[in-house]
């Protein structure tokens, strides 16, 4: 479609102007925790690392971050196998109640985070009497990532349907063979896809973990919420947010990079 | 069966498929002797693919039994079955390459010497030197190819194609169909070809089953079904369909039925022209000329009832000639023994 001068304009401006929303505080963050000034003075009168070896050396960081990647780890593994089964269940059989049962996978992801953590926590304690933990985390996460997952695997089985499988049966390979030969090749990229989406999510989530989480668990972001009005952590706090967004946008971009690969 | 009699690749014994309350195959009694090109020419919907997918082990069906070679393979898988598909969409590996995947069913069934063997099948498919690429980087059909390199290394009891050529453009369907018949000859396998193309059934099989609403309507050589069918969907659906029926067919042919005649059969004369006691003629007058390259058809009223279309060669006219018979006067001549009454 040919547009007009000033519409092309317009509409780059507005492009810039909604990009520029979102990534300037971004860039600011991340600038800031470079900043030599400890007081995030503008323009920084100087650059220096000395904030991230301070982030790297402090133990409640390093504590933080490790929790954050057992429960992004775990949940993600959860979600994968869950999430798979369901996908295949809910494209290749049909069965009462199917279209519900889609419904209620994805759900989820669209509940508030305050009604999911304040509904898990209370199950978990007042009804099933689980102490909360590291545990109670992970399965919370998971109800979430399982949603990208099934997605993702749905989406691929919906757009490669049954012919390759069948012609693998039809060359003699029995149901075992063709699950490792056909079907989990032509799958393996909308794991990964959706294994990263699921991972990426559950390490920058708070509500839900601020509810599941027990006295001593604290992941990334519960780190970072209860050291944000301390002055003196202030410049670490920035750090851990620039390094949060890196490793937020590595599992999005290659997610992308990958399902957009798959549909050529 | 008696141990002489040399038993069939492939027979089907009053097989049924129901889809909820449709009944996609309904009834359907078919032998096909080893080696045979065999077409099964129909409609889309009319149960012929079913029959197909039922064969491979697809499709489970509802009543009836198949048959491979004499033995009874209704409850088997499809890996359990002595039969090769050649899928509508190919079906190709995406991930694979052409080599792995024509490789695929020797591997899977672990038979030795498999490379050796993919590379000689991709050769008789015309395809050597394309063995590294992917079926993403081939045109459709080089794709088709490989699907038959796929499904012949494995050298099957019969093999089975779902509308092969539906996917190829006009002269790559010509070219491929005289080279499935060449390849069939040469490799002596049972082909079982699935098409709703009447064309490519008549030029390419040995015998035609012709499908309509989930049954057999005949079971013939391509002349047989051609000049001969057996009712009026098979005249109308294998060739232009050319009846004579009810009033016409008592003033013109001389008793009551419904006959058919190829338009090629016909003659178009002077309408006072005298037609020796062997033929049948017909006066008329024509409705519509299309000219058609090589031939003519003209559309003629007839003075009896009916109409017919009657072919003929631009051996001596040209389109200017044959134009200006529009609205003319005609009479229709054709030997008796071309006409043929249907049941």
């Amino acid at each position: 479609m040919n547009l007009s001068r000033t519409a092309r304009t317009g509409l780059w401006a507005a492009l810039a102007a909604g990009l520029g929303v979102i990534y300037v505080p971004l860039l600011v963050v991340v600038l800031n925790s470079f900043n030599a000034d400890r007081t995030f003075g503008w323009p920084p009168p100087g650059f220096t690392l000395k904030w991230w070896s301070a982030a790297w050396r402090s133990s409640g960081v390093r504590d933080a971050l490790w929790t954050s990647v057992q429960a992004g780890l775990v949940a993600t593994a959860i979600a994968l196998t869950l999430g798979t089964m369901a996908a295949f269940a809910v494209q290749r059989y049909r069965f009462f109640g199917r279209d519900t049962v889609s419904l209620l996978i994805v759900l989820p992801i669209a509940l508030p985070g305050i009604v999911t953590g304040i509904a898990l926590s209370n199950t978990f304690r007042a009804v099933l009497g689980i102490e909360l933990g590291l545990m109670t985390v992970i399965i919370g996460h998971a109800t979430f990532c399982v949603v990208t997952v099934y997605n993702n695997v749905l989406a691929r089985l919906r757009r490669l349907g049954m012919s390759a499988e069948e012609a693998s049966a039809d060359l003699g390979a029995d149901t075992f063979t063709t699950f490792r030969l056909v079907t989990f090749p032509m799958m393996r990229s909308a794991l990964l896809a959706g294994g990263l989406l699921a991972f990426a999510l559950s390490f920058d989530e708070i509500i839900v973990t601020t509810f599941t989480s027990g006295a001593g668990v604290r992941t990334l972001p519960i780190w970072i919420f209860e050291n944000l009005f301390r002055p003196n952590q202030a410049p670490v706090v920035n750090v851990v947010a620039a390094a949060l967004i890196v490793l937020s946008v590595i599992p999005i971009y290659l997610a992308q990079r990958l399902t957009g690969q798959d549909s050529r | 069966m008696f141990p002489f009699m040399p038993d069939h690749a492939v027979s089907l014994r009053g097989l049924r498929k129901s889809f909820g309350s449709v009944e996609a195959v309904a009834g359907v009694d078919l032998d096909i002797a080893d080696g045979e090109f065999f077409a099964m020419l129909g409609p889309s919907g009319s149960g012929k693919t079913t029959v197909l997918r039922m064969i491979a082990g697809f499709e489970s069906p509802t009543e009836g039994s198949v048959l491979l070679g004499g033995r009874e393979v209704t409850r088997l898988a499809p890996f359990e079955r002595d039969v090769n598909t050649v899928f509508q969409d190919y079906a190709l590996f995406p991930h694979m390459s052409v080599l792995e995947n024509v490789e695929y069913g020797l591997r899977v069934k672990k038979i030795p010497k498999r490379r050796e063997k993919a590379l000689e099948a991709l050769e008789s498919v015309r395809l050597a030197g394309m063995e590294k690429r992917r079926p993403g980087q081939l045109s459709g059909g080089q794709r088709q190819r490989v699907a038959l390199a796929r499904a012949l290394v494995n050298r099957p009891r019969v093999l089975l194609l779902d509308e092969p050529l539906g996917a190829l453009d006009l002269k790559l369907r010509e070219e491929m169909q005289v080279e499935l018949k060449a390849i069939q000859r040469e490799v002596g396998i049972t082909f079982l070809f699935v098409t709703h193309d009447q064309e490519e059934a008549l030029t390419m099989s040995d015998r035609v089953a012709v499908f309509n609403q989930g049954r057999v309507e005949q079971v013939g050589s391509p002349s047989e079904v051609y000049e001969r069918p057996a009712s009026v969907f098979v005249a109308g659906f294998v060739g232009t369909s050319n009846l004579i029926s009810g009033e016409a067919s008592t003033a013109v042919i001389g008793r009551e039925g419904t006959f058919s005649i190829r338009p090629e059969k016909l003659r178009l004369l002077g309408e006072a022209e005298e037609v020796p006691d062997d033929q049948h003629s017909a006066t008329g007058t024509v409705s519509e000329v299309v000219y058609a390259g090589p031939a003519t058809r003209f559309v003629v009223d007839l003075d009896a009832g009916g109409r017919l279309i009657a072919l003929q060669q631009n051996q001596q006219t040209s389109s200017m000639d044959v134009l200006g018979l529009r609205g003319s006067r005609v009479r229709l001549a054709w030997q008796r023994r071309h006409e043929f009454e249907i049941a």
